[in-house]
């Protein structure tokens, strides 16, 4: 039967297995071929906290998810268009999010007796009509494997570990992607070891050639290619480019980088990747646990390194009496906290936007420090260069928060040159004539810095409150609240030091949705559809927590109503009516998962038709 | 990677080095209490810096919190007063970044033990090398007076009116145990020992430990005169001298030998013993550094003063700096551009 193609300007695939189906791996793959393809990706790891769960349990079940599109994508997609199904819990816990009428490919070996009653089906979902809303392809994917390897003598066991490579082939053919790349890929993996590759490359073209020959798959689709702005492109996650940031950002300002970190989900990916940097000069040290972390990056501080700090909700908890020091020594320092589920241990791999207050308030006294929040996976390399920025000019600890979802989602980035990014300067106290550590630049308010070292400048600092200018240890009432005043005040000057917060849609009016880290995708989305569709609204992100914008007080003045869409119960809403005394809607959603870009949609269609707040 | 602060630092020093102990004096008041033991590892120190020939600025002093926090607002070098329990994980870091430092760390019992107890064994597990003096007074002193890790059982104090309930720790067996590769213990009351130890301090590569017994004039006045008093120390402790027999006692007449693992206190004024009967301390043997250690506690034995053991391992700074080195030799210095480009990377 002849097929037929037709376009589409995005699509949602989730590949779903157990953990060790190489679900990760194959949707790797399929977003890197997609990118080379030309569509814009973005993508979203989702696995279970267990290292290896049980095979073919609900909670078991491995899955990466990929959007992709003609036009921006921002985010790893609401629902799902094709569900790859290696098993019958990957069907079970994914078909809530499954279109109607979308597509389900499924192995059927994944579905033997044992495989239904771990996932709860007292009868086969492929056969007993219960998916009737689908299109359900229910393939052996080992017998075809072995089809296609003929005569070749490729042990079962082999054939077994290719079942993912088999169904990426079959993906392959539905969004007619390009082969090569990943056949270079296998080639280049498994160098030297031919009958892998042979297996791995035979599978491929078997779930290309399945669909192909296969009269019930009718329809290929396609995808424009975007028009991306020319460039050399790559995929990168939040964590990895927070990494290449931190070097990117010690290389411009001329420092070395050190980072003093203690594994946390889903922190640790920056200290893996900074821990390979190794010939870029970087240092590290994995500590013995979060407070050796901090502190050992304050020593490198003073030291005169670029000194970083890495963590996630439990760990910043840890680190808090240090960042206080970090504040009164004012000492540059970049302190990352991946934010993750919590109160406690919370749900490790699951994101929230929990952590805002305590990045605010939480240090004992008055220990304010510039606080930037990234919005997307890419966007984290530039917080990162602008922390670093901030926190040198300023001297003084920056905090950066991102959290799971865009620390561990992907999309690709243009990757900058060197010479186009942007200087970065480290203000050195060189000379020791009329030098005092407290003595402040007049514009910033930075202290004068000399680090150990440079020669007549020997002094003392430490956590006890300082005298003015000389640094000396006071107990002066009059000087510690001029000290709580000079330290606040620096931090607010960084406002007039960044962007202007930027309103899209109209300027003023009725309705504003502002949003703040990873919840932009989400947000810019339902922005973007809902313009689309003729409604007025407008919208805001906010990258800069403290201090906001210097224009965001005028902003909140020019609209009606505001909506806030936030990953937990009102925290920035908190802060904003605190200090703008303006009444905010806050959109909540606590449940360890990012925000549907239609779930905003549907709320904010609520606001404007009803003019009722039904949040 | 040869950065534009490098340059800075590699600037020669520009006066003498020829230092007396006042350059070393800022202009501050002490303010320890009169009679402070701590005052008295004051001068050592004071008077050892002109001795080593480095330039002051090369200099750093990390202290944690508790009386002994003080100490760098007395030595006019680079210093830092952080947290408490914190200040060897900011040397550690500082010594990381910046191996050509001379960083000293000033800590109590309470700071190194207590509430940074973890932080002490991984230093000397990683071996960095700091010189460690802790001050130890068997007491909490700046919070006026709690027991602390290194009190006895018993103790009275304002948080153990009715005697301390727990065991203390044997700091040196302890810093033996996480693999510390200089430990050493001495007093507020001999100066010049003191001064010695830290030079040994000083020129051991890797971390060193150096326990001081610094008397508290307040919350523990006396806790250790009979280690330390001119009438009773010659026979409540032994020195401890690298390739010498262990003697000890006001004559010299009692000396240590072993009875299997267990050391055992002989007379020699009897006949029994002769002095080539006795111990030989050997700093560079760990087993014997444990025997001795663990002779801390014993009432029958003589409490062990001085190196207790100096063995080698390389540094950790070394080993990172050792790392990049061999990365940057075998693959080449990092290329920021392909870093920034990534393994797979495609053309729009
Ligand atoms: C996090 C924290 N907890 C408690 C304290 C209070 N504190 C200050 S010093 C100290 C103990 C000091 O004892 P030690 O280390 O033996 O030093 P000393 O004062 O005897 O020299 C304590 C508990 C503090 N500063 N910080
Ligand atoms: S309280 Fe004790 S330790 Fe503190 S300064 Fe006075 S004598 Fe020294």
């Amino acid at each position: 039967m002849a097929k037929t193609s037709e376009h589409l300007e995005e699509a949602t695939i989730r590949f779903a297995g157990d953990s060790g189906d190489g679900m990760q791996l194959i949707g790797t793959q399929f977003s890197e071929t997609s990118g080379v393809a030309g569509n814009e990706v973005n993508t979203f790891p989702d696995y279970p906290s267990e290292i290896r769960a049980p095979e073919g349990t609900l909670y078991g079940v491995s899955a990466f998810q990929v959007h992709f599109g003609t036009h921006h994508i921002y985010t790893p997609g609401d629902t799902i268009d094709v569900l790859v199904a290696m098993n019958a819990a990957s069907v079970k816990v994914n078909l809530p999010t499954l279109k109607a009428g979308g597509m389900i490919i499924a192995n059927i070996e994944g579905f033997d007796e044992r495989n239904l009653k771990l996932a709860k089906y007292t009868t086969n979902p492929l056969d007993d009509g219960s998916l009737s809303g689908y299109e359900v392809h229910a393939i052996d994917f080992h017998k075809e494997i072995k089809a296609a390897l003929g005569e070749l003598d490729i042990s079962s066991k082999l054939i077994g570990k290719t079942k993912n490579i088999f169904a990426l082939g079959l993906t392959y053919w539905l969004f007619q992607r390009p082969l090569d790349a990943t056949i270079a890929w296998i080639n280049k993996k498994f160098k030297g070891k031919d009958d892998i590759i042979l297996a791995n490359v035979h599978a491929l073209r078997a779930g290309w050639n399945y669909a192909q020959k296969n009269p019930d798959f009718k329809t290929q689709y396609v995808i424009d290619r975007s028009a991306l702005s020319p460039g050399r492109y790559r995929n990168i996650t939040g964590n990895e480019a927070i990494a290449l940031g931190l070097v990117v950002a010690a290389k411009k300002a001329s420092m070395p980088l050190f980072l003093g970190s203690y594994p946390i989900t889903p922190a640790t990916d920056i200290l893996h990747a900074i821990s390979g940097y190794k010939k870029y000069g970087v240092k590290h040290l994995q500590a013995e646990d979060e407070i050796a972390g901090i502190c050992s990056a304050i020593g490198a501080a003073y030291g005169g390194s670029l000194a970083v700090t890495t963590t996630s909700g439990p760990g910043l908890s840890l680190k808090t009496e240090a960042m206080g020091l970090a504040v009164m020594t004012e000492l540059p320092l970049i302190i990352v906290d991946v934010q993750r589920a919590g109160p406690s241990t919370g749900m490790p791999t699951k994101p929230e936007q929990g952590d805002l207050l305590m990045a605010m308030f939480g240090r004992h006294g008055e220990a304010p420090m510039p606080i930037l929040a990234a919005a997307s996976p890419a966007d984290c390399f530039d917080i990162t260069l602008e922390a670093a920025r901030i926190a040198l000019k300023y001297m003084t600890p920056v905090l950066i928060l991102s959290d799971g979802y865009i620390g561990q989602s992907s999309e690709p980035w243009k990757a900058p040159t060197v010479e186009s990014l942007p200087e970065i300067k480290a203000y050195f106290a060189t000379d020791p004539t009329d030098f005092s550590p407290y003595k402040r630049d007049e514009k910033t308010l930075r202290r004068q810095w000399a680090i150990p070292g440079f020669e007549g400048m020997e002094h003392r600092i430490g956590g006890l409150e300082k005298e003015d200018i000389s640094g000396n240890v006071s107990q002066d009432p009059a000087n510690h609240e001029k000290m709580v005043h000079l330290r606040q005040e620096k931090v607010d000057r960084v406002a007039q030091d960044i962007p202007e917060a930027v309103v899209e849609g109209e300027q003023e009016g009725d309705l504003l949705m502002l949003s703040w880290g990873s919840t932009y995708g989400a947000a810019k989305t339902a922005y973007e559809r809902m313009r689309a569709s003729g409604h007025i609204l407008s919208f805001v992100h906010l990258r800069y927590m403290n201090p906001f914008p210097r224009n965001l007080d005028d902003i909140l003045n020019r609209f009606e109503r505001i909506a806030l869409p936030e990953l937990n119960s009102g925290q920035l809403q908190f802060l904003l009516q605190a200090k703008y005394l303006k009444r905010i809607i806050g959109i909540h959603k606590v449940q360890g998962k990012p925000f549907k870009s239609r779930e905003l949609e549907e709320k904010l269609v609520n606001l404007l038709t009803e003019k009722e707040i039904l949040v | 990677m040869k950065t534009q602060l490098n340059d800075l630092l590699e600037k020669p020093h520009q006066g003498q080095t020829d230092y007396t102990a006042k350059d070393f004096k800022p202009n501050v008041d002490v303010r320890w209490c009169a009679g402070c033991g701590a005052i008295s590892v004051l001068s050592p120190s004071q008077r050892l810096m002109p001795e080593l020939g480095i330039p002051k600025e090369k200099i750093a002093y990390i202290s944690g919190i508790g009386c002994s926090g003080r100490f760098p607002y007395y030595m006019d070098t680079y210093g830092f007063h952080s947290i408490h329990g914190r200040a060897l994980p900011i040397a550690s870091g500082l010594k990381i970044a910046r191996p050509d430092l001379s960083v000293w760390v000033v800590m109590g019992d309470g700071d190194n033990m207590s509430i940074g107890g973890n932080h002490f064994i991984h230093t000397c597990r990683r071996n960095v090398d700091l010189n460690v003096m802790m001050f130890n007074n068997e007491v909490y002193s700046l919070t006026k007076g709690q027991y602390s890790p290194t009190s006895h059982r018993g103790q009275i104090t304002k948080s153990s009116p009715l005697g301390a309930l727990d065991d203390p720790f044997n700091p040196a067996a302890l810093a033996l145990g996480a693999g510390a590769t200089f430990v050493a213990r001495g007093h507020d009351k001999d100066r010049t020992k003191l001064h010695d130890l830290l030079k040994r301090a000083y020129e051991h590569k890797g971390v060193s430990f150096v326990e001081i017994y610094t008397n508290c004039r307040i919350f523990n006045d006396g806790a250790f005169d009979l280690y330390t008093s001119v009438e009773t120390r010659d026979n409540y402790t032994i020195e401890l001298e690298h390739g010498k027999p262990l003697v000890f006692g006001k004559t010299r007449n009692k000396g240590i030998i072993l009875d299997g693992y267990t050391p055992k206190v002989v007379n020699l004024d009897q006949g029994e013993y002769s002095i080539n009967d006795l111990l030989i301390h050997n700093e560079k043997d760990s087993t014997l550094a444990f025997i001795l250690a663990n002779m801390t506690y014993s009432e029958e034995l003589p409490r062990p003063m001085g190196v207790i053991q100096a063995v080698q391992r390389a540094s950790y700074e070394e080993r990172v700096v050792n790392q990049i080195e061999h990365e940057i030799v075998t693959k080449g210095e990092g290329d920021l551009q392909s870093l920034l480009t990534g393994e797979s990377s495609w053309l729009v």
